[in-house]
């Protein structure tokens, strides 16, 4: 349990494997996540970077602000560039213990690479992907994106005409591949957000985390909110934390007996700043329902 | 080992005696006979390699590209809308200066579908940075495998080694099958000296802003012009290993020629047999083979081309709006280089998989003997309006 009377005290590990001096916008919810997967995965790491924020954030050629080596590859490649590393390890020999890593924006995760994620998923390739999830393309300037969520403004989706779709459940994708090990966690519960890096890091086969990633920048709000907006996500149940095993055993890992309303996480952001009494309803409604969804399939899979 | 097998198996054959490492593949017509024999022989024990299964011709070469970017010895094959769908990846296996190996069924692109040979999937490649071999029978497949890891791991640029559709892909000839333990002396094993290592830990293809983008893309340009020496070289260390020759270009009859014609791939063998004819008649015509296109043999052509009379080239490939790619690549050869040259006529022949004979070759040396000079860029061969 995460942030009940249960939680438990696991320490991070102090050593930081990511420098300062990184490209990050103030308030990157992105940079937080590499930080810390870094102090669970460790040098003996190698990462595979799409193009999204992580392009710029790490910094121009000859700069690097992580300490362990990293490929930069195009859009939609993040889950087949770091299966082919693990595969050029695992055919040298004596280099299984290193362990690969995509690293992705939502952008390249649920749109353009999702392709190359449901091969790795259903081949079941030793890596381990993860998305920060920003909710729109912010490298490029705020475009919407499949994960950018119900009544957002973006660039693209004008205040007259907001996102109509709900975002994409992409966990249950890749539930439906019966992966191994895929999860949601959030940067304002590190302890969580940690386990969960460390589950995947002893887990053989497919895994996928998908990390909520607030961006200051194009959520229109001040950068000291990520974490309490990221924090509000989750106490909201807009965001979830939970993990399925093989597809099949769902655990909720915050399930308190009160939740907070979703106006008070939406009201924090410009990007819903439009948004009206029944628009917080709609949003409400809707959480309330997918929350029982996924309360169902825990039961189911108990 | 002499064995009689299809042009598919020869890039099997010649991708297990280099001993490659890591091989991602899609299947596509009519390339799927390449991987099926891999796939057997990794399943075999005979092919110490990791072969990935991928859902599509990007993540084929993504993939190899990610495993070649480790230090392994990595392969994929593929052809038209496979090299197609490719094409950005392409550029990033260049661009991060990895010495793969791809094979490429050349056939027809889409729409109509079509899945004979022409030569539009790779010549569409051409300003990515591969080095691109086209190839005459199913022995000069394998050997151009093996010599395609030398060279590439040499200069740090990937190759592209084609094969006519059906011609040579679904053909079978009698190919020497190379002993694996000669192809160790003459291919070692595979050492990159930059690659991603947590021990020695950097970025590769990180944002390279306007101040030093354009040096990398000059040291691509002097390792492509490296290559051609190293072609010529390697090809000299494989006659003397091996007993076979390669070159940038191979000549046939060019001797007291007036007349050369320009080929490459297989129209080169029914060329040759349509020399002997036209010789008989005593007509002074020769053969001028193109086997490498990038780098292109600019030395080799201006060797062979200058002071003949005229020179027929045949494209099985077109640049719509200009003319056969071939054509105008030997056209601008030339332009700075001194000497008397040859009238060029440029003729489009065989697209599509359609059989250029020796019916064709004869009509084409025939209507390029009666004019004097060449009226267009293009002339089509056998076409029917």
């Amino acid at each position: 349990m995460v942030g009940g009377e249960t939680m438990s005290k696991l320490t991070i590990p102090q050593e930081e494997i990511m420098s300062s001096g990184h490209l990050g916008c103030q308030g990157c919810g992105g940079t937080l996540a590499m930080r810390y997967m870094l102090k669970v995965f460790g040098r003996k790491t190698m990462l595979a970077v799409p193009a999204c924020c992580w392009s710029v954030i790490d910094g121009p050629w000859p700069y690097s602000t992580v300490s362990v080596p990293l490929f930069h590859t195009a859009f939609e490649t993040a889950a087949i560039a770091a299966s082919g590393i693990k595969s050029g390890l695992d055919a040298l020999g004596g280099k299984e213990d290193i362990n690969v890593i995509a690293w992705a924006g939502d952008g390249g995760t649920f749109d353009i690479g999702i392709q190359a994620i449901s091969g790795a998923a259903e081949r079941n390739d030793n890596i381990l992907y993860v998305v920060y999830d920003n909710e729109a393309y912010m490298n490029t300037g705020i475009q919407r994106s499949s994960a950018t969520p119900w009544g957002s403004w973006t660039t693209t989706t004008p205040v007259n005409s907001p996102k109509n779709r709900p975002k994409k459940d992409l966990v249950e994708i890749l539930a439906a591949h019966r992966v191994p090990y895929a999860a949601t966690a959030s940067i304002a519960y590190p302890e969580d957000l940690v386990k969960k890096f460390e589950k995947a890091k002893n887990t053989e086969g497919f895994k996928l985390i998908h990390v909520f990633a607030p961006c200051p920048t194009g959520w229109k709000m001040p950068p000291d909110l990520t974490v309490k907006v990221a924090r509000l996500a989750v106490q909201t149940r807009i965001f979830p934390v939970y993990e399925v095993e093989n597809g099949v055993t769902y655990k909720l890992n915050f399930n308190p007996k009160k939740f907070v309303p979703v106006d008070e996480y939406l009201k924090l952001q410009g990007r819903f700043r439009h948004l009206k009494e029944d628009g917080y309803k709609f949003i409400q409604k809707n959480v309330e329902y997918e929350w029982e969804l996924l309360k169902k399939k825990v039961e189911t899979f108990k | 080992m002499e064995k009689v097998i299809l042009g598919n198996h020869a890039v099997s054959y010649g991708a297990l005696v280099s001993r490659v490492q890591t091989i991602a593949a899609y299947p596509i017509t009519p390339q799927t006979l390449i991987v099926e024999r891999l796939s057997e022989m990794v399943a075999d024990g005979d092919l110490d390699a990791i072969f990935t299964k991928v859902e599509s011709e990007h993540s084929a070469l993504a993939s190899t590209i990610g495993s070649s970017s480790v230090g392994a010895r990595a392969f994929t094959a593929t052809s038209s809308q496979g090299l197609a769908l490719m094409h950005e990846m392409i550029h990033w296996a260049a661009g991060a200066r990895l010495p793969i190996v791809l094979a490429n069924v050349n056939r027809a692109m889409a729409p109509g579908w079509n899945i004979w040979t022409d030569q539009n999937d790779s010549l569409s490649c051409r300003d990515t940075g591969w080095m691109q071999v086209y190839c005459q029978n199913n022995q000069e497949v394998l050997d151009s495998i093996i010599m395609g890891y030398k060279v590439s791991e040499q200069v740090l640029l990937p190759t592209m080694v084609s094969l006519d559709a059906f011609v040579l892909s679904h053909t079978a000839e009698n190919v020497d099958i190379p002993d694996i333990k000669l192809v160790d002396k003459y291919l070692p094993p595979y050492k990159l000296k930059i690659k991603m290592d947590v021990d020695d830990p950097h970025s590769f293809g990180a944002l390279s802003s306007p101040e030093n983008y354009m040096e990398f893309r000059y040291k691509m340009q002097e390792a492509m012009y490296k290559a051609e020496d190293i072609i010529i070289k390697e090809g000299k260390e494989f006659e003397r290993i091996f007993g076979r020759k390669y070159g940038m270009v191979e000549e046939y009859r060019t001797e007291g020629a007036e007349i050369i014609l320009v080929v490459s791939a297989t129209i080169a063998s029914t060329a040759r047999a349509s020399i002997d004819s036209l010789r008989a008649k005593g007509i002074k015509i020769g053969l001028l083979r193109i086997r490498v296109f990038r780098p292109f043999p600019v030395k080799d052509v201006a060797r062979v081309l200058l002071n003949k009379k005229k020179a027929i080239v045949i494209d099985r490939n077109i640049s719509y709006g200009k003319s056969g790619i071939f054509f105008d690549e030997i056209k601008g050869a030339f332009y700075n280089i001194e000497g008397e040259k040859p009238k060029i006529f440029g003729y489009i022949a065989g697209l599509g998989g359609r059989d250029v004979t020796p019916e064709a070759i004869f009509d084409m040396v025939n209507d390029a003997m009666r004019k004097d000079k060449p009226e267009k860029d293009i002339i089509w061969s056998g076409v029917k309006l």
